[in-house]
């Protein structure tokens, strides 16, 4: 690969990443459904799934890089991995938006009906004994048994702190990115990687306290299926995100990026963003309200 | 809007496509990555049709003669799964990988690397979708909308299908995010949005479609798979959740879906009317808000599918009334349509027939649809064959015929050759006639109570069922024509002009028949 | 099979017919929606009629001017291309005259709806459960409650390949064992769910269906003043046997109706046992 200066919008040749994703995600996917169907193979299957989509992200990110630092990339092409990368944040909005409205309509719909409001008189007097409404709630069978509803004010509000603040490091690196201070850019990324990553380890340690001590559950009906799948989804997106910024970080200590020129620094950014105001959310339509 | 010249990285080399094999699957270029979604497309399109021929058999006369009822579920959902994942959607697609970059003066797709894997995820997606045909508990067989709780008593098939569903929903959702990175950014200098063709502007809206509603189907069936496996009650009122909520979601996706599925058509109509009627598209403008409106409305109609689960009165008037509002934007367009043609010079060739057949069809379609609307009379049609009448005029003559035209317009400008005229001409008539046999009769089917998936049905129904599958049959055979006309026109034919059409206009038309690799390496000039 | 050709082509021409707007003249042949027994069905079948017509006049103009065009605006008869593309005038009247159109259509339906969703001051209650794949009814106030499956002979003409002609068996899988009996002119409520899946009661003479969700009681209601036997089927697929689970209402005069209830109660059928035949069979 030559290292010329280029002024035309680079088409890449072609690539062989694509294929081998396809494959990784195919095994990876194929491999959970067997193991969720109880095959002995699954497991194993899936983790090999996840190795090979784990060496295209590798692969495919280092070509990008390369090319990058190479200087392939003009303005036009920057400007298509904005788009690119906006549009791909909106999306995941919307998937966020499946289950904020799982919840949404749980609360404002199907509790209450079964509770008797609207046009549900007889579903609560005939088919739930005159169940009273209420949330949280496991539901008019008490799915899942009795459980305990968890605080906001305890280890979520501290992770909103915490989440926070990340958000505020981030910006803080950017602007040395921007004054071209690498070692503030170093330190703004490093603190928000070590926020991020403390912030996973605290979910996991709520979680741990759920399952163990307050009976809140997956199977906790419909309060443990929201509550979990909303916060172990986000958390899912944290990981990732720190995962990037950690990426970053790296990348960051080794000279990449200028202060006109800093894409990939950016579309993790707005990435972490993104994830902070999903928390938002979370913390005051699932924890607090 | 900056330089839109191409470079690549070996430009000292050829820039001509690699060879063999591999050259399918590595390519980054927008005109292979097209050729590929048509042709997995028309391949796709002939399984779920031969799904289509197994349910028409089954519903030849009453009484079971060919399959039980278990497959013949699994053949009416795998059937429409795959002709609007697997048949339209690629085809869409790969016409906008071929098109957009040429009507726009692009080099070639945003992000060419991205549009390879969007793609190549595809042939894994139905290759693992089909495989659960022979599994433990057959394919899917809750219908494509899978509801549960019917759903959740699918057999080992059950995660594969969530699985494949989530495939496709990620390559819709990178091809869309390449559409619009392309289109709002490759533009050659002068382009303006309001001098877009009208093909691209119907897909810069459907790409917003796909990406705003294909993560939210995920979720739905995320939660599907959830409901199974990991014990959470989304779905079910003893924990709180309701059967209900799963359709609310699954139609907050499925109803902007079917715009998804006829936009693009409405803009490939609007590319074909003109031509031949030699005379500017009428109304230019208005189309684009009409189609704006349209994809704004669809967010907020939803629950029309739902009229009979049991919703508050007001919620019903709500979305009765937005749903009907959706007659008035879609009514501008064909009454543009009709004055595009109005005082033209107009010549007809199977492109145009193609066109002339849809505005027909697809507005009678429109109009079941808006009979559907009518909350009360839908208490009366919903889950009948009136439905299935519906919407197979909408997708079948709706955007299939406008795919066809549109393979029938473009094929000389992609291939370089004429196809034959006659055959194609021949082609449209026998679709038209027997898809009108085959669907129009369903009409009379559902109002006189003839339920939706059943595979067998009482003896009031056998006249037109039998006229309906004979119409079915004699439709699926003149799809083969299609197939001969579409290879022989790839394998050779009369050399195709680089106009090819007199009343051609727009920036394909002025690169050669076949265009070059990489079409606009230096942008062109738009005035 | 059996059927003969020139019935065919009767319902054939016919079927042309309506596409060109005769629509009510052809109802009795099973062509159209189903006019019913009860005063909503009849407003949803005008109703049906009223838009329908509708749209058959805006498809007279428009495919009227789309078919003029084509025949008058051809290359072929020398028709020289006008070049104009745009009229702010027509376009807006264009919008307007749909839009209000819309709203003659949405009055009356809108009324339709109100009148078919209110369920207020019944006469009696049933509750209707939907099972796989059978119905099951509880009169509410009677303690008379019962199973209702597809008859014997309807399911064995149904067996794959079962060499019965369906023509032969009488109202071939529209047929149950025990029929749902109303008295005519009582204003009956139906308290409609599900034990299992979804599944949707529908009786098109009564002119509405009504979906049964596990977990959740919708409520429906009809008055039948003509005694009768109507009959309906499942409308949403429950699994493999959807097409398999129909619905047989036989409205009787009230004399009668006592009678029937009088008997049930004599022969003190309750469900408990069919019950244990239920859960054993799932
Ligand atoms: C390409 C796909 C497509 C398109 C474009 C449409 C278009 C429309 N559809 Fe359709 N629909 C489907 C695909 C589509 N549909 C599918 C797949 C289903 C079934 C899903 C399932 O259950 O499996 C369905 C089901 C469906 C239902 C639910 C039926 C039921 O299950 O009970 C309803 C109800 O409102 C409906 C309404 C409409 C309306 C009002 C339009 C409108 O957009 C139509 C607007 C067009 C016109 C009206 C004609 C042109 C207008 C004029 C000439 C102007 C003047 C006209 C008037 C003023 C009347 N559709
Ligand atoms: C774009 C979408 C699309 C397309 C193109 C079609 C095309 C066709 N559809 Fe489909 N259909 C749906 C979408 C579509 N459908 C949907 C969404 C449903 C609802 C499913 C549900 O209820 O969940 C449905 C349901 C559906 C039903 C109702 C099933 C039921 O309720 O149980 C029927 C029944 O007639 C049917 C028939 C057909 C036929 C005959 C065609 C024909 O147009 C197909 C023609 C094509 C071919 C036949 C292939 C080419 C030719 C060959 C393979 C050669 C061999 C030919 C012969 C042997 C004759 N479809
Ligand atoms: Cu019960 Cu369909
Ligand atoms: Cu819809």
């Amino acid at each position: 690969m030559s290292a010329a200066t280029h002024d035309g919008y680079y088409v890449p040749h072609g690539s062989h990443w694509p294929i081998v994703g396809s494959i990784g995600l195919t095994t990876l996917l194929g491999g959970f459904a067997s193991m969720l169907n109880g095959s002995t193979m699954g497991g194993k299957l899936m983790i090999a799934g996840v190795v090979i989509v784990l060496i295209m992200m590798f692969g495919w990110f280092g070509t990008v890089i390369r090319e990058s630092e190479s200087g392939y990339y003009n303005e036009q092409v920057d400007k298509s991995f904005r788009w690119g990368m906006s549009w791909f944040i909106f999306s995941e909005v919307m998937f966020f938006a499946a289950f904020f409205g799982a919840l949404f309509y749980a609360r404002a719909f199907s509790i209450p009906w079964i509770g008797g409001e609207g046009n549900n008189l007889m579903t609560n007097l005939v088919l739930w004994n005159s169940w009273e409404a209420t949330w949280p709630t496991n539901g008019p069978a008490n799915v899942g048994g009795d459980y305990q509803v968890m605080g906001a004010w305890g280890l979520p509000a501290l992770n909103t702190l915490i989440l926070l603040t990340s958000g505020v490091t981030v910006t803080w690196a950017h602007w040395a990115l921007k004054k071209q201070n690498r070692s503030q850019l170093i330190l703004g990324l490093l603190a928000t990687v070590v926020l991020g990553f403390l912030f996973v380890g605290l979910q996991a340690v709520e979680y741990g306290h759920a399952y163990h001590e307050m009976n809140l559950t997956l199977e906790s009906g419909i309060y443990g299926s929201t509550f979990f799948m909303l916060t172990g989804f986000h958390g899912f997106h944290v990981t990732m995100g720190a995962t990037m910024l950690t990426v970053i970080l790296f990348r960051a200590m080794s000279g990449h990026f200028t202060p006109d020129r800093h894409f990939a620094f950016e579309a993790v950014a707005w990435y972490w963003h993104f994830v902070d105001v999903v928390w938002l959310g979370l913390f005051i339509f699932v924890y607090w309200l | 809007m900056s330089e839109a010249t191409t470079h690549d990285a070996h430009d000292h080399h050829d820039h001509g496509p690699a060879k063999g094999l591999m050259r399918w699957v590595t390519t980054t270029n927008h005109k292979d990555i097209g050729t590929l979604y048509l042709l997995f497309s028309l391949l796709m399109f002939f399984i779920g049709g031969a799904m289509a021929m197994v349910i028409r058999a089954e519903l030849f006369e009453p009484g079971m003669q060919v399959v039980n009822p278990h497959f013949f579920n699994q053949m009416t959902t795998n059937h429409a799964l795959i002709m609007i994942f697997g048949a339209v959607m690629p085809a869409f697609v790969g016409l906008a990988n071929w098109l957009i970059p040429m009507m726009i003066g692009a080099p070639d797709m945003a992000l060419p690397r991205m549009n390879n894997w969007s793609f190549w995820i595809l042939p894994f997606a139905f290759t693992m979708m089909l495989s659960t045909i022979f599994m433990d508990g057959g394919a899917p067989a809750a219908g494509w909308t899978i509801y549960p709780p019917l759903v959740l008593q699918t057999g080992d098939a059950f995660p594969f299908m969530i699985f494949a569903i989530h495939m496709m929903g990620i390559s819709s959702v990178m091809g869309a995010i390449n559409v619009i990175a392309t289109i709002l950014n490759m533009r050659a200098p002068g382009m303006t949005l309001m001098k877009m063709p009208l093909f691209v502007w119907t897909w810069l809206i459907t790409a917003y479609l796909l990406i705003a509603v294909m993560p939210v189907l995920a979720g739905a069936v995320t939660m599907l798979l959830t409901d199974k496996y990991f014990g959470t009650s989304f779905f079910t009122a003893a924990g709180g959740g309701d059967p209900v909520m799963y359709q609310h979601i699954f139609w907050f996706f499925g109803h902007p879906e079917v715009y998804i599925l006829i936009l693009p058509a409405f803009g490939i109509v609007s590319q074909i009317i003109p031509t031949f009627a030699r005379k500017p598209l009428f109304g230019y403008s208005s189309m684009v808000y009409a189609s704006a409106s349209i994809a704004f409305l669809s967010f907020i109609v939803w629950a029309h599918h739902m009229f009979t689960v049991g919703m508050p009165v007001a919620g019903e008037l709500f979305f009765m009334y937005a749903t009907m509002l959706i007659a008035v934007p879609t009514g501008v367009k064909v009454f543009n349509w009709v004055s595009t043609m109005w005082k033209g010079s107009m010549t007809f060739e199977t492109p145009m027939l193609f066109a002339l057949g849809f505005v027909v069809l697809f507005t009678i379609g429109g109009f079941s649809g808006l009979m559907l609307a009518i909350a009360p009379s839908d208490f009366q049609y919903h889950d009948t064959y009136f439905v299935v009448a519906h919407f197979h005029y909408v997708l079948v003559t709706g955007a299939i015929f406008a795919i066809m035209g549109a393979a029938y317009y473009w094929l000389p400008k992609w291939t370089g050759h004429m196809y034959n005229e006659t055959l194609g001409k021949w082609h449209f008539w026998l679709s038209t006639i027997t898809v009108n046999i085959l669907f129009f009769p369903q009409h009379f089917l559902g109002l006189a109570g003839m339920p939706r998936r059943i595979p067998d049905y009482s003896v009031q129904f056998a006249e037109f069922n039998m006229i309906s599958s004979i119409g079915g049959f004699a439709f699926g055979l003149s799809q083969l024509l299609f197939a001969y006309i579409v290879i022989s026109t790839i394998r050779g034919g009369a050399k195709a002009t680089d106009k090819v059409w007199d009343g051609a206009e727009g920036l394909e038309w002025t690169l050669s028949s076949p265009p070059p690799y990489h079409s606009f390496s230096e942008a062109p000039e738009v005035k | 099979m059996s059927q003969n050709k020139s019935v065919w082509l009767h319902r054939a021409l016919l079927g042309g017919a309506m596409l060109l707007g005769a629509g009510g003249a052809v109802a009795e042949y099973g062509l159209n929606m189903t006019q019913g027994v009860t005063e909503v069905s009849g407003e949803v079948y005008r109703l049906h009629m009223l838009i329908f017509y509708i749209c058959c006049a805006i498809a007279v103009v428009v495919f009227g001017a789309m078919f003029y065009s084509i025949w008058k605006h051809r290359k072929s008869v020398g028709a020289q291309a006008a070049n104009f593309h745009e009229s702010t005038t027509v376009e807006i009247i264009w919008t307007i005259v749909p839009f209000a159109i819309l709203i003659s259509m949405a009055i009356p339906a809108t009324k339709a709806l109100i009148n078919l969703e209110d369920t207020s001051d019944p006469d009696m209650t049933i509750k209707v459960t939907g099972y796989q794949w059978m119905w099951h009814y509880d009169y509410a106030d009677e303690g008379v409650s019962f199973f209702s499956r597809l008859d014997e002979k309807s399911n064995a003409a149904r067996q794959m390949n079962s060499g019965i002609d369906p023509a032969s068996v009488e109202d071939y899988l529209l047929n149950v064992d025990n029929r749902l009996v109303l008295p005519a002119g009582k204003k009956v409520r139906f308290l409609i769910t599900a034990n299992d899946v979804i599944h949707s009661w529908w009786v098109p003479s009564l002119g509405w269906k009504k979906d049964a969700i596990p977990g959740y009681i919708n409520e429906a209601w009809t008055k039948v003043e003509q005694p009768g036997v109507y009959r309906g089927q499942c409308a949403e697929l429950c699994g493999k046997d959807h097409g398999f689970m129909p619905i047989v209402v036989e409205v009787m005069e009230q004399g009668a109706y006592d009678a029937w209830v009088a008997a049930q109660k004599a022969t003190a059928q309750n469900d408990s046992p069919v019950a244990t035949v239920v859960a054993a069979a799932n």
